[in-house]
């Protein structure tokens, strides 16, 4: 079985300048909908209590938002969680340590009426802790991306780094304004699903890299567009299928890992899907507007197999 | 001939395979409820506590699995839940509060394997339930009673050295000493510089020098204070009779406490929370305490408050501070009234001794010093913590006091015993403040572990049919080294000691899933490639694992990178989620690589072949 039968090289690079009018566009996009509407920040960065209770009944949300109120925490959201008898509540920071017994007082309420509620989680976190939590998560991206930019410049050619680090800065930037936009709530997994996918789509990103480098060595005639078009046509198949693998998988994340897991299952499904297109599109785009050409990546005098590093210049 | 390894290879791919099976295998076995036992201070585990153990329980009608003695823990397994705690309480009420009684869970595997060392994996907090603090250390608390410290040496010293001074006290960071005049000033520079190398001590004028805790110092204390607190939360802890717990460092200044299993926050939270010392201080007696209401206080005393309200004249210097403390227990007096019996070591007892020598006949008070969040906030955002320092009783020094004493005059037994407990475990030498706290109910605990279940048997399905269509009987081949893949993130996770199982964990799992047939659709597509361009089948194979090879290593180790910056800047579910996912890409890498070719060189290779199914 095979999915796509190519006998001729598809010219990706001629649609190479509506995919960068568009890819700018939703960058752009992005970025008014992250300045605007900012991201809907998860207790984990913006520090508050979240208490999940379960009620053996589905539950009196109008009920539970009047015993909050006269507990004095008339600020609570109240909503269902999963199912209509788990309740989620959020409460804003308070200062001082009152937060941390916050909880048990919550419980207490939330009993006074005689219902059997049963505690299933409660989150506290310190705003501090949050701050600190958005600075190390802005850091720990950064940091990734640009070793990534190190390896991929020595391993191959620093403007193939430069196309990959876009790519993956596209991604990232792509899937925070879709959070963004669709006002989804991004906790510490979602951070850690953005770190997924920039190791995704950098995958991706590599596996053509390696065939156009293979392929300008290996191709006596043709210009950098030609090789390009073939490489990606010849790896088309395989990034189809290991997004589809993914993509499968992910499926079965989203719909059966439960309510916790959901924000991470949303966001590795759109960077991946987002990180697809880019590793097509963005990267080798960049790298070919760059002017990257047969000479950049002849292989140097003598080639050891498998140990071969290209001269960084 | 191609595609053929050698039989080493062939082994190495099994040994390896077969180990991390081996070490996988535990987590098959599960865990039995179990109750541990472990001593006290003035207790020990041994076989006749077994048998009283074992006699007790048959007693009380509860079966019991096997009774077992392990580094001085006696580990009692049970059949259910609902055995453990009735186990648990009944066992808490036999051997009272000199064993330290707690529910626990016990791997299950037979004995040989776990004398190999094979245990299940870890389980973290979202999966089991239990309670989780971020604590934070107050440094800024640290220095000042340093400082303090540095109050009363500067006193004694100077005043056995003879140089007499006008004033000592403390002004902002630093401590300030003004004397009568510039030759004195001198003098006291050139004695407290060469006995305290690590102040840094200057001359500021009008006879007054400054003295400064150096920076190499100031960061020797709060990294002692620091230490000192996980210590203590770790004695704490055990107070509390909990299985298993981690109190670990995170940070400069931060513990992380994790208590598995634990329901009940609030009397957690006042157990670690209470940061409390004693400190035993003379009576002023050669001022009046009236003058001293008045606002005249006296500039070597301090006016305090004892519980009933009455003002309390004390000197400031101290006799004795609650670090001396190593055990404390409350008890009755010949009244029946509630006390608290104080050991101390043998420095505080000479110390002590010391001290009441030449006092006997004068009243001694023992004042209790508590740090409370104040509610307040400094500029950075810090809670600010109040002082808050009460006389709990005084009592008149009838003899030489020497390592063991009791305090009297306190209001309830339960005050006396919670007093105890905080002296028992010791003081923490900084306030501590909780900054995060996640609680996870058992029940959701294991209805995370089910649903991670779910998706990973899910997402595997999907994937094994896929590929089984998709690429025939090497489909097959890749499907095995998924399955193997899974079976080795399972036994290495089992076997990397510090390695915890969390949701986000389970998450990076089935990424992996995904993700692992990566390699193997490469090398399956290069291979139909190859066959496209002509070259036979075995010429096919054997190019397009080797095209293929150093494409997988690049997108693999760039993965890589980024698993390990996550591990390294992550905290929480952020570093479990690195941990499956990194030790993920090697397996796959491994099984993708060698697993799969092993399997593709034992069926087809070293043949005449003149179709792949591909």
């Amino acid at each position: 079985m095979r999915l796509f039968k190519f006998d001729q090289e598809i010219p990706f690079m001629s649609m190479r300048m509506p995919a960068m009018i568009l890819s700018g566009l939703l960058v752009i996009g992005s970025i008014v909908s992250l300045a605007v509407n900012q991201l809907n920040w998860g207790l984990d960065f913006t520090g508050g209590t979240v208490i999940e209770v379960g009620y053996e009944g589905p539950a009196d949300l109008s009920q539970i938002r009047n015993q909050m109120q006269q507990a004095d925490f008339g600020d609570a959201v109240v909503q269902t969680f999963g199912s209509s008898s788990d309740v989620l509540i959020r409460l804003a920071p308070r200062e001082g340590v009152k937060a941390a017994t916050m909880g048990d007082q919550v419980m207490v309420a939330l009993r006074s009426d005689g219902q059997q509620v049963d505690m299933r989680r409660i989150e506290f976190v310190g705003p501090q802790v949050g701050e600190e939590l958005t600075e190390q998560g802005g850091l720990a991206m950064l940091v990734a991306l640009i070793c990534i930019l190190m390896y991929v410049a020595m391993r191959f050619e620093w403007r193939f780094g430069v196309g990959a680090v876009a790519a993956l800065a596209h991604d990232v930037i792509l899937t925070l304004g879709l959070f963004s936009i669709l006002q989804l709530e991004f906790d510490l997994t979602v951070l850690a699903a953005l770190l997924a996918v920039i190791g995704y789509s950098l995958n991706d990103t590599i596996v053509v890299m390696d065939r156009i480098r293979e392929n300008f060595r290996k191709l006596r005639k043709g210009g950098p567009e030609e090789v390009i078009n073939w490489s990606l046509t010849q790896t088309f198949n395989r990034t189809v299928i290991t997004s589809l693998t993914t993509i499968l998988v992910l499926l079965a994340l989203f719909f059966k890992g439960g309510a916790l897991i959901h924000g991470f299952a949303t966001a590795l499904l759109m960077g991946v899907i987002i990180g697809t297109y880019s590793s097509i599109y963005v990267a080798s785009s960049i790298s070919l507007a760059m002017g990257i050409s047969k000479e950049d990546l002849m292989p140097p005098e003598v080639e050891k197999e498998g140990a071969d590093q290209d001269p960084l210049l | 001939m191609l595609n053929k390894y050698p039989l080493w290879k062939y082994i190495m791919v099994i040994l390896v395979i077969a180990v991390c099976a081996l070490y996988a295998s535990p987590n098959l076995y599960g865990e039995d409820h179990a109750v541990q036992i472990s001593a006290g201070r003035n207790a020990v585990v041994d076989l006749g506590l077994m048998d009283k153990v074992s006699e007790h329980l048959d007693e009380a009608g509860i079966a019991v699995k096997n009774v077992q003695m392990e580094d001085d823990q006696l580990l009692i397994r049970v059949t259910d839940g609902d055995d453990q705690l009735s186990a648990r309480d009944s066992l808490a009420a036999l051997l009272g509060s000199d064993y330290v009684v707690a529910l626990n869970l016990a791997p299950a595997a037979p004995t040989w394997l776990q004398d190999i060392g094979g245990t299940p994996m870890k389980l973290g907090l979202d999966l089991r339930g239990g309670v989780h603090f971020l604590m934070e250390v107050d440094m800024n608390a640290a220095i000042t009673r340093a400082q303090e410290q540095m109050v009363d040496d500067f006193r004694n010293s100077l005043r056995e050295e003879r140089l007499r001074y006008r004033r000592v006290e403390q002004q902002g960071d630093k401590v300030e000493v003004q004397f009568r005049d510039q030759e004195t000033l001198e003098q006291a520079i050139r004695f407290l510089s060469t006995n305290n190398p690590d102040l840094e001590i200057e001359d500021i004028g009008e006879q007054t020098l400054a003295a400064n805790l150096s920076e190499q110092r100031q960061r020797e204390i709060q990294e002692y204070a620091l230490k000192q607190n996980i210590t203590i939360m770790r004695n704490r802890v055990n107070q509390l009779g909990v299985a298993e717990p981690v109190i670990q460092r995170q940070g400069a200044d931060r513990i992380v406490v994790q208590l598995p299993g634990i329901q009940d926050t609030a009397r957690a939270k006042e157990i670690l929370n209470a940061t409390a010392t004693l400190q035993f201080r003379l009576v002023d007696l050669d001022h009046d305490v009236r003058d001293a209401v008045d606002g005249r206080v006296p500039p070597g005393s301090q006016l305090l408050m004892d519980r009933n309200g009455q003002p309390q004249l004390l000197q400031k210097q101290v006799m004795l501070t609650g670090d001396h403390i190593i055990d404390a227990n409350s008890s009755f007096d010949e009244y029946g009234r509630p006390q608290v019996n104080i050991d101390l070591d043998s420095e505080g007892g000479s110390k002590m001794s010391r001290s009441t020598k030449d006092n006997i006949g004068k009243p001694m008070a023992t004042v209790f010093i508590e740090y409370k969040p104040s509610g307040k906030t400094d500029e950075n955002g810090k809670i600010i913590f109040d002082k808050h320092e009460e006389v709990i009783n005084v009592a008149t020094i009838q003899a030489r006091l020497g390592n063991s004493f009791r305090i009297t005059g306190i209001d309830s037994p339960a005050e006396a015993q919670n007093l105890s407990l905080l002296l028992r475990a010791g003081a923490l030498v900084a306030p501590i403040q909780i900054v995060e706290e996640r609680t996870v109910g058992p029940s959701l605990g294991q209805e995370n572990i089910d649903l991670g279940m779910q998706a990973i048997v899910w997402g595997l399905i999907l994937i094994l049919v896929f590929m089984v269509a998709y690429y025939k009987k090497f489909g097959l081949v890749a499907n095995a080294a998924l399955v193997i893949n899974l079976v080795m993130i399972v036994g290495v996770m089992s076997m990397i000691p510090g390695a915890t199982l969390t949701l986000p964990g389970m998450a990076g799992i089935v990424l992996t899933v995904g993700m692992a047939v990566d390699a193997n659709v490469l090398i399956f597509e290069r291979i139909r490639e190859e066959i496209r361009d002509g070259r036979s089948p075995q010429q096919a194979i054997h190019h397009g694992y080797d095209s293929a090879l150093s494409t997988i290593a690049d997108a693999n180790i760039t993965t890589l990178i980024a698993a390990v910056i996550l591990f390294a800047v992550g905290t929480g579910p952020v570093k479990g989620f690195s941990i499956t996912l990194a030790i993920g890409i090697l397996t796959s890498m491994f099984t993708a690589i060698v697993g799969t070719r092993a399997i593709v060189n034992a069926v087809w290779g070293g043949k005449r072949l003149n179709k792949l199914s591909i």
